[in-house]
């Protein structure tokens, strides 16, 4: 099996003024391939530092953190660009789609910072975006959508260029409980798939839907545990709760 | 992600703001079309003030007295009285001469019956016709004998045939009118000139120039004596000769300077070509300054972009785009306004010409160079207005950005 992240001793410090801020003290993590992991903690607890740093739009300030088998600690801006957009998918909380662009063409975005050549672009873009079941959607713009549709773009959109980790940031967040039940649908389909799964939530019974649960507390992790009573989400009750 | 790509999603951010694009570009459009008009009637001026100097002979030679000095300081071109008839008939002699026309000027008080128009008056040689390239459009030129007898004989403009006969509807040719209260026949009138500059060239009278210097103007001096030489190619060896010629009959030594000053058809030209290309030259530099302020516009509006955009450079980066993808972005969409602007500039500018050349009579001329020059110019604003700005949201960290509200 290969590991994913792999964090050894990882820290973040941000200096605002003169105070200094230890938002991530001496983090060690490891997450295999085809793992489902939820990320927990309060406000303040470095979760969504951890996040940054995983995703690479951060890095450490020392430590090392391998994405990949890539070290990411010795990458400049643009070596980091590049792997966000070869390795990771992004899912957000307020979905982060391009406004004024349709559905297809949000979704062709990472391939297009690829280099995909456009025709192949636009089929894998319908492709993904037949896969999360907005194939009647294509040309529809984002204010055009509903929450849970505009949701299902952006995880189309992360998967798009098949990277190796999808990562969530409160996906469900701005979502209702039926339209989360089926987002959490998606995202177990395609860890069975074999995609490996990293979700940031403060929601205990979102967390559930995952394999395991890293608890982060004051910048460090606390507990690293499988749930024991995982949840699965189903279409059929997602009707029932609406 | 390659350049056309990055010009679609520029036209489209372009196409989003339609007003605040076109408010943007009208600087450059002002600018652009202002260089275009500009140079176009600078040009188009500049020709027709050399298609007027040819108009005033073939080959033409312009010889006036030289300047009177007291001490160090000079009196004028013309304030020596050094050229007389007998010098026109001799630098007449030389063979590089087609012909000589000497010149001497005046006012005259003309009246017909109960008309009276005063106007310049200019007395010369047979030669005049062939000498000035012009024609009578009606009657006859005076002849060499005429010339020699002093006779009363006249030739008048097409201004002055209008002034004193026009009502009448008479026939001027064949009249006879008072010309400083002495009785002159009319024989022809000239073909029409038209104005150049402050001259009409149709409003006077002309008189074989023995008859002007006995009963007019007085005095053995002439004014000017105009020479043609023979050929284009002759005019150099043609100016020699009169030099030469002039030099000889004024007892001149060989350390004196000229008493007399000789200027050719092309001196004239490329004086009068200097002033109307500093003139292009300063208009020019006019709108070039509307370019720059108009590039001003498109930085402040591009700066304005990417605070408002912060957001989506946040979604661009996180999802892949480099910083060069970023900078391109913004570089393209700044080098599209402004290119937008210089092409809009460059058709109102040819509109405004059209019209300006319509509307005023002005004579305009429409070059392709100063539209490329303007084209890259203003492209070349977009770019270097477009770099800052560029460089800003290149430089935008993703998680900064994307928690921009």
């Amino acid at each position: 099996m290969k590991t994913v992240i792999a964090m050894e001793n990882v820290t973040k410090i941000y200096r605002i003024g003169d105070q200094e801020i230890q938002a991530l003290r001496g983090v060690n993590l490891a997450i295999e391939e085809g793992d489902f992991v939820a990320i927990m903690g309060p406000s303040g607890s470095g979760k969504s530092t951890m996040m940054n740093v995983i995703g690479c739009l951060d890095k450490p300030t020392s430590g090392e953190f391998y994405l990949d088998g890539h070290p990411v600690s010795e990458a400049d801006d643009d070596e980091l660009a590049i792997i966000r957009n070869r390795k990771i998918g992004f899912v957000f909380q307020n979905f982060n789609l391009l406004p004024r662009t349709s559905a297809v063409e949000n979704v062709e975005l990472p391939l297009l910072y690829a280099g995909v050549p456009a025709k192949e672009r636009r089929e894998r873009a319908i492709q993904a975006l037949e896969s999360v079941g907005l194939g009647d959607r294509l040309a529809n713009k984002p204010n055009e959508l509903s929450g849970g549709q505009q949701q299902r773009v952006s995880i189309a959109r992360a998967l798009v260029n098949h990277p190796v980790l999808l990562l969530a940031d409160e996906p469900t967040g701005a979502l209702d409980t039926k339209t989360s039940m089926e987002i959490m649908h998606i995202f177990q389909q395609l860890n069975e798939a074999g995609k490996t799964i990293i979700l940031v939530t403060h929601e205990p019974d979102i967390a559930e839907y995952a394999k395991r649960i890293v608890r982060f507390r004051d910048g460090q992790v606390v507990s690293n545990e499988l749930v024991t009573a995982r949840r699965w989400a189903t279409l059929q009750e997602a009707e029932v709760m609406a | 992600m390659n350049f056309w790509e990055s010009v679609r999603v520029s036209l489209r951010s372009i196409q989003t703001n339609k007003l605040r694009s076109f408010l943007t570009m009208l600087g450059i459009i002002i600018g652009v079309s202002a260089v275009i008009a500009m140079v176009a009637i600078g040009e188009g001026a500049s020709a027709n003030v050399a298609s007027q100097i040819n108009g005033l002979g073939s080959n033409l030679l312009i010889v006036s007295p030289g300047q009177a000095r007291q001490g160090q300081i000079s009196l004028g071109a013309g304030s020596l009285n050094t050229l007389t008839l007998a010098d026109a008939e001799a630098i007449a002699q030389n063979e590089s001469v087609a012909g000589v026309a000497p010149s001497i000027n005046g006012r005259a008080q003309l009246v017909w019956r109960n008309k009276n128009y005063s106007t310049s008056l200019e007395g010369t040689s047979e030669s005049y016709l062939q000498v000035r390239n012009t024609d009578v459009q009606q009657g006859r030129f005076f002849n060499h004998l005429e010339v020699k007898e002093r006779a009363n004989v006249a030739v008048v403009g097409t201004e002055v045939v209008s002034n004193l006969f026009g009502d009448a509807g008479a026939n001027p040719v064949g009249q006879t009118i008072q010309i400083n209260k002495i009785p002159f026949e009319i024989i022809g009138v000239l073909q029409s000139k038209g104005s150049s500059g402050m001259t009409n060239n149709d409003d006077k009278v002309i008189i074989p120039v023995t008859t002007a210097m006995d009963r007019i103007t007085g005095g053995k001096n002439v004014g000017t004596i105009y020479v043609s030489a023979v050929s284009a190619e002759q005019m150099a060896l043609a100016q020699a000769d009169v030099q030469a010629t002039l030099r000889a009959r004024h007892h001149l030594k060989p350390k004196d300077s000229d008493d007399f000053q000789i200027r050719s058809q092309t001196d004239i030209l490329s004086t009068a070509q200097s002033v109307t290309s500093v003139m292009t030259a300063l208009l020019s530099g006019i709108a070039a300054i509307s370019l720059v302020v108009g590039g001003i516009g498109i930085m402040n509006i591009m700066l304005v972009s990417v605070t408002e955009r912060t957001r989506e450079i946040g979604i661009r980066k996180a999802i892949g785009a480099t910083r060069w993808d970023i900078q391109r972005q913004f570089l393209i969409e700044s080098v599209t306004l402004s290119l937008l602007g210089g092409i809009a500039g460059i058709l109102v500018g040819i509109g405004g010409v059209l019209l300006i050349g319509k509307l005023a009579g002005l004579p305009t001329s429409i070059s392709l160079p100063p539209m490329l020059y303007a084209f890259l110019s203003s492209m070349l604003v977009g770019v270097i207005f477009g770099v800052y700005p560029a460089r800003k949201a290149s430089q935008l960290k993703p998680i900064d950005a994307l928690r921009y509200e």
